[in-house]
């Protein structure tokens, strides 16, 4: 482990700004992408849904 | 081994081989994802000369090397399409150029996130930083352009012709370190020579990597399938798939 405590870890040597910003923007890019894909595929199925009972 | 490739390259049949591999990939890049941040926050040690502020590198290199490969394989697939005027390749390349513009946005902004502290500067005009932001451009371009163009075949065709046009950007980002000065540091690895880190912050990235690619290939393959259903709406097999329950 390379961290004395909990707080030495969120302070990241003092650069926490950068690091966890450089991380949360990525994993807020990925939940976005997943969840805007799993809205369109909804989407598509339930449009080709109503197209296939007509 | 006797496999029929074509027999899967046509959208119906897959369809549901697609849907039945998402969630491997997913999971692949989950537990990957785990062991790398592990790796890359308890193990890996601090940088003697950044500090903790050198583990950006572990979402920075990735999503700058996955920038850099998916356009290739964009322009790959779309290269088939245009060749063999195959629907499928086509809507590959459509169903990957979302997923490149996204790991170079993060690129780029990591990237400058990293720079503030140890440059002293968000951005400099200099050939990595400009050729990446270039790439930026192509993706977007490409989603442009294909979105504009109401008639899909063409649509495909103009599209395809600028991600090969586009190409041509990518050894100039891979190459711009050496090719000119710059702030950005040089390749920590490279062919044919020794990494130069430590191994467990080597291991880390690419673990990060392989997170990326295992992602890359889940995202690529769910948007693949939600582009068959749109472009395919009218064809008898999307009607049978919407009539069953699947």
């Amino acid at each position: 482990m390379q961290w004395a405590s909990w707080t030495a870890f969120f302070n990241m040597g003092g650069y926490a700004f950068y690091v966890w910003f450089s991380f949360g923007l990525t994993v807020l890019c990925m939940a976005w992408e997943v969840l805007a894909l799993r809205k369109r595929s909804a989407a598509a199925l339930r449009l080709s849904r109503l197209l296939a009972q007509d | 081994m006797n496999i029929n490739w074509f027999k899967y390259s046509s959208p119906q049949t897959f369809y549901p081989l697609a849907g039945r591999m998402i969630p491997w990939f997913a999971w692949l890049a989950a537990a990957f994802a785990i062991v790398g941040l592990y790796i890359s926050f308890a193990i890996a040690p601090t940088d003697f000369q950044q500090g903790e502020a050198y583990r950006i590198i572990f979402v920075h290199v990735p999503a700058a090397w996955m920038s850099m490969v998916i356009y290739i394989v964009m322009a790959g697939w779309a290269a088939l399409g245009l060749a063999l005027n195959a629907r499928l390749s086509a809507m590959m390349a459509q169903a990957l150029a979302p997923t490149g513009a996204i790991f170079t946005l993060i690129a780029l902004v990591t990237g400058s996130l990293w720079g503030k502290p140890m440059w002293g500067t968000w951005w400099v005009w200099d050939a990595r930083l400009t050729s990446e932001l270039i790439l930026l451009f192509l993706y977007l371009g490409f989603i442009a352009l294909q979105s504009s163009i109401d008639d899909t075949r063409r649509a495909d065709r103009a599209g395809a012709l600028l991600a090969l046009v586009g190409v041509v950007n990518v050894p100039i980002i891979y190459f711009s370190v050496k090719w000119w000065n710059t702030l950005h540091q040089g390749s920590t690895i490279s062919m044919g020579a020794a990494p130069k880190m430590v191994t467990t912050m080597l291991i880390g990235m690419l673990l990060m990597a392989l997170a990326f690619w295992m992602y890359t290939i889940a995202v690529a393959l769910m948007r693949v399938r939600c582009i068959m259903l749109e472009r395919e709406r009218s064809s008898e097999w999307v009607k049978q798939l919407s009539g069953g329950n699947s």
